[in-house]
């Protein structure tokens, strides 16, 4: 083998740096690349990164022309990032390693970046579209961010039961009960997210879906394992899938997913348990780590003007916190509880606040318990 | 002169060793035994906690159980294509290889959705009026799932030590009167021992971790060391208990890679014996 070695050197030589040759010019290619790609969307030639923003947001949660649309007008260039869920997001971001110059995520992640003081002020008087959004759902947000200047509302909406009219009763999903209801074994699908599966079994428990006293997660735990045998599976972004294909009967769903559900079989329904649930805020936000607060107020107000907001409802189609785009929706959309809740809906429903770290710790443990089960 | 370009030419390898395999587990050894810069050992023995341990338990059943089938599969596979009488043989490795080609995630998606309540393989059997299989969102389903995407990686090393295996001895043993069962026993799986014991690491490490598997096929159902690894790591935020499990996962692999390593010698020194 060395012998080989030996008298095939020159040669192996020649090919190895025949190989570097073409990775260092085709290094030098991606670059150029690069170098053209900013020069296209700026008028004048820049350093590096100081007339762009980074955007870190939801997998699936914005139309790309939206994104395309905002570079043309403004030259601002946009790095755009995404996350399956919230968690995901605060380890993201907690690494340091991108920094990130808008973010959008669930209120109780936010609630917990706030009490690190992880936020910027927003002056919300700098947006030229401020009056566009919705003050009901300001007023949600006031819940945490009780002067409305840090959190800007994108999309809201609950957390509900998604069923199959043919197969499921209408009596049956009104309370949580149905979930763990025998007759739908191996018929259910529910949340892959400790705190909305924990949420469904505490409101059937009549308990608060913030509380945080340990003897009454452990009792929705022990409903919870119970209920396990008859689980289907645990999913986030299958869910609507697997109902549209008809392998659950019914599933733990958020309302905008259950809508998209709905579009594609139209047996699918969507409603809110009596007993109540969680209203949720997906909001913007200004992280410490926003390197141009100047360009990122730009991308804030330009996600709550008229057109682009349309464009983003047409595309995530969950409810809209933008008062024109709402006035533009066919009266069979806005009495769709998928899609809007209800008044009523929203007074039984609460939202979710941020759990402190012994809590947050003791939550992921009865998780992996549920798991191990 | 001529050494030093050699060594030279290892240089980016080097850094790539350093930077991407070095690096990270000494990161990882460090956030196992050290919380807030102090000396700890309770991110390791959070293995003794009870769900950590039941988890590790059916992940060593998943990989122990797939790591058998994938052998159970691969060796009559590897005679056969061996003796079979075929222009080209190559050309039906290929075939086995050429799955391998797919992104091994595609695949496991697709057969989720072979194997659904209402999937296609439950849709055939009830037209044929048989009972319907529900193994998706069962540790059964993860053990499939696994041996069919390592199966190529326990198949080619035997295949290869398979084909080494010199047609003479085999002949010889013929004339002297051995029976077939003996070749088999006597000379040919001692001969193809090393390719047996690469062919178990390379599925029972993998299959040990995985966590992605037990992911999409388990329904979310099914927890196994890997999951509570990912969910350390990417929700719990819980860094030094991600990184103590995983510790122990390592020396687990550790364990395994030292008795293939001893057994690989056994053979050597057994191969001119018979």
């Amino acid at each position: 083998m060395k012998h080989f070695f030996k008298k095939d050197f020159s040669h192996k030589t020649k090919k190895i740096s025949l190989c570097l040759v073409l990775v260092l010019s085709l290094s030098q290619v991606f670059s150029a690349c690069g170098k053209t790609k900013n020069r296209d969307s700026h008028a004048t030639p820049i350093k590096n990164n100081v007339n762009s923003i980074t955007v870190l947001n939801y997998g699936k949660y914005m139309d790309e022309d939206v994104i395309k649309k905002f570079e043309k007008e403004t030259g601002i260039h946009i790095k755009y990032e995404e996350y399956e869920n919230p968690e995901e997001m605060y380890t993201k971001y907690k690494s340091g390693s991108i920094k990130y110059d808008v973010i959008c995520t669930s209120e109780y992640m936010i609630q917990k970046l706030m009490s690190e003081n992880e936020l910027k002020k927003i002056d919300f008087k700098k947006l030229s579209n401020y009056n566009n959004i919705d003050s009901n759902v300001l007023e949600l947000n006031q819940s945490y961010d009780s002067k409305n200047q840090y959190a800007l509302p994108y999309f809201y909406g609950t957390l509900g039961i998604l069923y199959d009219t043919k197969k499921v009763s209408k009596a049956d999903v009104q309370s949580w009960n149905c979930l763990w209801n025998k007759k739908y074994n191996n018929e259910i699908i529910m949340e892959n997210s400790v705190r909305d599966t924990f949420a469904a079994a505490l409101k059937k428990l009549n308990y608060s879906i913030n509380d945080t006293n340990p003897k009454h997660l452990n009792k929705a735990l022990s409903i919870l394992e119970k209920q396990k045998e008859h689980v289907y599976a645990y999913m986030v972004d299958e869910t609507a899938d697997e109902m549209v294909a008809g392998n659950a009967k019914i599933a733990l769903c958020y309302s905008g997913e259950a809508a998209t559900a709905m579009e594609s079989k139209s047996s699918l329904a969507y409603t809110v348990p009596k007993e109540g649930s969680n209203v949720w805020v997906d909001s913007w936000f200004i992280p410490k780590t926003c390197k141009s607060k100047q360009n990122a107020i730009k991308f804030l107000d330009f996600l709550c003007r008229d057109d682009i907001a349309t464009a983003n409802f047409d595309y995530v189609y969950y409810a809209s916190p933008i008062k024109s785009v709402v006035k533009k929706q066919p009266k069979d959309v806005l009495e769709n509880e998928a899609v809007f809740p209800s008044k009523k809906t929203l007074e039984n429903c609460e939202i979710f606040t941020m759990l402190n770290q012994k809590t947050t710790d003791y939550y992921s443990d009865l998780w992996m318990k549920l798991k191990a089960y | 002169m001529k050494n030093f370009k050699k060594q030279l030419l290892a240089g980016p390898y080097l850094m790539w060793m350093l930077g991407f395999i070095i690096l990270p587990m000494l990161l990882i050894v460090y956030y196992a035994f050290f919380s807030n810069h102090k000396f700890t050992l309770s991110n390791v023995l959070a293995i003794t906690s009870e769900v950590n341990f039941k988890a590790i338990l059916l992940s060593l059943k998943v990989g122990i159980l797939s790591t058998l089938i994938c052998l159970l599969l691969s060796y009559p596979l590897a005679l056969i294509l061996k003796n079979i009488k075929f222009k080209n043989q190559n050309f039906i490795v290929f075939l086995f290889m050429l799955p391998m080609w797919m992104n091994f995630m595609l695949r496991i998606l697709a057969w989720k959705i072979l194997l659904s309540k209402n999937g296609i393989l439950n849709t055939l059997l009830f037209n044929l009026n048989l009972p319907k299989i529900q193994i998706l969102n069962t540790p059964s389903a993860i053990i499939f799932g696994m041996v069919y995407d390592y199966l190529p990686f326990m198949l080619l090393p035997i295949y290869n030590s398979m084909a080494h295996v010199k047609k003479d001895y085999i002949e010889a043993a013929l004339d002297l009167g051995a029976s077939r069962t003996r070749i088999l026993f006597q000379i040919i799986i001692p001969l193809t021992m090393s390719g047996i014991v690469s062919g178990i690491v390379m599925v029972f490490v993998p299959t040990l971790t995985s966590f992605a598997i037990s992911e999409l096929l388990g329904g979310g159902k099914v927890l196994l060391i890997g999951n509570v690894i990912e969910h350390n790591f990417m929700q719990g935020m819980r860094w030094g208990i991600g990184s103590g499990l995983s510790f122990v996962l390592m020396v687990f692999v550790f364990i395994s890679m030292i008795l293939s390593s001893k057994f690989g010698e056994d053979e050597k020194g057994g191969t001119g014996v018979i």
